[in-house]
């Protein structure tokens, strides 16, 4: 043996003992399921999931984009080798499960058999965890939701100070506008996601001020109020049942009737859909209905408890952004279309749209996982631009933060000259204010 | 090779149903062990409206988007299966056996559609195995296997072809036939072929995990 191949054999072995074989075996057996064997066993291989796959489409139909192939080559390979696998191999299926798959879920619906591959990816992804193995982006987060609750290490303090401040402004617009918090059998706890109160507090002002004057009963709870669950993306299972059961607890705790989840789309995955089974629930129930403001917001609209002033509605060509989490995968395609329609006047849908929308590029972490990740996400979101594109709208709506994210950047890749916005921005720019809420200062001037 | 017939369809084919139809049994029931420990979500959301909708948008043609997406496929895809079952349930000789072994028998169809039905087959056999070689996204996937088992798929159906239309030599074709036949059988439950049995609970789960809980169509 040559001295370069014992230096091979010797690099080789010390990487090897990076990997904690053991760990992967447990996790791979306790995965073991009907469910997994079932889909591992039976895959066909027939291709026809390649065409649903974004990342396929957007990379000249790459075949190793297909949504069978990442598993196979992924999860597949992991129970094939019974978890003995190398370094190599690990940061290969790292960079499948998070840079090639947003776990939104759509190519289970292209597969004859139904196979869950979303599914199988977060599997992969929580394998890759507990080697230490996550985009950086995503760790942060993991570090601050373990210290403080929430993804962005906001303090309870600057929290509810940041609401005051908030209900303080928007009283000035609208008589009475207050943000309740850890009110004891609100209707609603409004959760939201952290980027809100940090960076963009007017959103908790717009969303304020409609519920007052909705007359809504709610409130916001002082601890797990960030709905957002990116452990879940992160592959940390522990970590994200333990952030659903904070939002759980505090509103079991307060004795609400309902969650409500901000225009956050993998947030409603997590607490409606996922959250009972991080947590542990057998029963794969919440334990208070978790509502999206999609399906309140349409309410409201609906029921005329927000009227729209019909000047305010929107001109300009109108298209509607499905978030995989809240229309695929949290089912409101129709009350996000129902809503548009009372706002805008030149609505203009995507092809395809509703459960069969694509991701924006932007899910299943990626925003989060940050600047390393950007020109995938831009070369993978070619196919949301094109499709933005097609409609020839100039307002695009996203009632999901990460969507919003990513259309903006697309925005600005692309040259589509939109502008997005949050139906929260829409409806308190364009709602009537009844005159018993309008300012005192408004009244003098009348 | 009159002997070794008799063997084959005698012993052997005994043998053969009893490998399938055990053998899906065992898998069966080992699945449904495993899934009460660890599917708990299976059964959370059951709603057997969805499971049916989800079953049979996906047994009829072009009744699911993606069979939309690739029609001539579905097509291919459909025929393909109509015929792997119909052909070897309904083929007037094998009822005849069955007939003679126990005085019961299923319905037959007359032998010209048998007949039909067994080139469609054959020809579908040859589409899907040169779709496997042809498409990229297909040939990633595709191991030997995957080759394999279109052939073997396809033999039985082939021999019995030339079998009745006496073709080459009637004897060993009568042989070959009963052999991959019974290959074929013993071959279901331990390979992806088992998707006969498992597909109907895949497309439930999926039926009640996008139906049930989202109202999601997955077709």
């Amino acid at each position: 043996m040559s001295t370069n191949e014992q230096a091979a054999v010797k690099a080789a072995t010390e990487t090897e003992n990076k990997v904690n074989t053991k760990k992967i075996r447990e996790i791979l057996d306790a995965n073991n399921g009907a469910r997994i064997r079932t889909w591992l066993s039976i895959c066909a291989r027939c291709g026809l999931c390649a065409e649903s796959c974004f990342f396929y489409l957007a990379h000249n139909k790459d075949p190793k984009l297909s949504p069978a192939y990442k598993f196979k080559n992924t999860l597949g390979e992991l129970y094939r080798r019974k978890g003995y696998v190398d370094w190599t191999f690990l940061k290969k299926c790292a960079d499948i499960a998070w840079g090639e798959c947003t776990t939104c879920k759509r190519c289970s619906m292209y597969c004859p058999f139904g196979i869950d591959i979303a599914t199988m990816i977060a599997t992969v992804r929580a394998i890759l965890f507990s080697q230490g193995i996550a985009p950086e982006g995503l760790m942060r987060t993991v570090v601050n939701y373990r210290e403080t609750g929430n993804q962005m290490g906001m303090s309870s303090e600057d929290f509810i100070e940041t609401c005051e401040w908030m209900a303080e402004e928007s009283s000035e617009e609208i008589r009475g506008v207050t943000i309740p918090i850890d009110k004891k059998g609100a209707k609603y706890m409004y959760t939201v996601n952290p980027r809100e109160p940090m960076f963009y507090p007017q959103d908790l002002a717009m969303a304020a001020k409609i519920f007052t004057v909705a007359g809504e009963d709610w409130t916001m709870p002082s601890t797990g109020w960030d709905c957002t669950n990116l452990p879940m993306f992160a592959g940390d299972k522990a970590l994200a049942g333990q952030v659903v059961r904070n939002m759980y607890d505090k509103a079991v705790e307060l004795g609400v009737k309902n969650i409500l989840i901000t225009e956050c789309g993998h947030a409603f995955r997590s607490a409606l859909f996922e959250g009972p089974y991080l947590a542990g629930y057998q029963d794969g129930k919440t334990p208070v209905p978790v509502i999206h403001s999609v399906q309140l917001l349409y309410e409201y609209v609906r029921d005329g408890r927000i009227k729209i002033d019909p000047a305010k509605r929107i001109k300009e060509p109108v298209t509607y952004q499905d978030p995989c989490n809240v229309s695929r995968n949290g089912g409101l395609w129709e009350e996000g279309r129902k809503l548009v329609a009372y706002l805008a006047e030149d609505f203009r849908d995507m092809t395809p749209n509703r459960e069969h929308n694509h991701c924006c590029g932007g899910g299943g972490g990626f925003i989060p996982m940050g600047p390393e990740y950007k020109a995938r996400r831009m070369a993978s979101g070619r196919i949301k631009a094109e499709q933005i594109k097609a409609t020839g709208a100039k307002i695009v709506i996203a009632p999901c933060h990460n969507c919003f994210d990513q259309l903006g950047d697309l925005n600005k890749e692309y040259k589509l000259g939109v502008k997005i916005l949050s139906l929260k921005e829409i409806i308190s720019e364009a709602m009537i204010v009844p005159d018993n809420l309008k300012p005192e200062e408004a009244d003098e001037e009348a | 090779m009159n002997n070794l017939y008799n063997f084959l369809t005698g012993p052997a084919l005994w043998f053969s149903f009893a490998v399938f139809l055990v053998g899906l049994l065992v898998r069966l029931v080992f699945l449904f062990g495993l899934s009460r420990e660890r599917d708990r979500v299976f059964y959370n959301h059951i709603d057997w409206r969805w499971a049916f909708r989800s079953i049979w948008h996906w047994l009829i043609p072009w009744g699911s988007a993606s069979m939309r997406l690739q029609p001539f496929f579905s097509l291919v895809f459909f025929v393909f299966h109509v015929g792997l079952l119909a052909v070897p349930l309904f083929l007037s000789a094998h009822n005849m056996l069955w007939d003679e072994a126990f005085g019961l028998s299923l319905w037959s169809m007359p032998d010209v559609i048998a007949d039909i039905l067994t080139v469609l087959v054959i020809l579908c056999a040859i589409f899907l195995f040169v779709r496997r070689l042809a498409r990229a996204e297909v040939r990633i996937l595709s191991g030997i296997w995957d080759y394999c088992i279109i052939l073997i798929s396809a033999a039985p159906f082939v021999t019995g072809f030339l079998a009745y239309h006496q073709l080459l030599d009637y004897d060993l074709m009568m042989v070959l036939h009963v052999i991959t036949g019974e290959l074929l059988l013993i071959l279901i439950p331990f390979t992806k072929l088992g998707h006969m049995m498992l597909f109907f609970f895949t497309r439930s789960f999926i039926g009640f995990e996008m139906g049930t809980r989202r109202g999601a169509r997955s077709w």
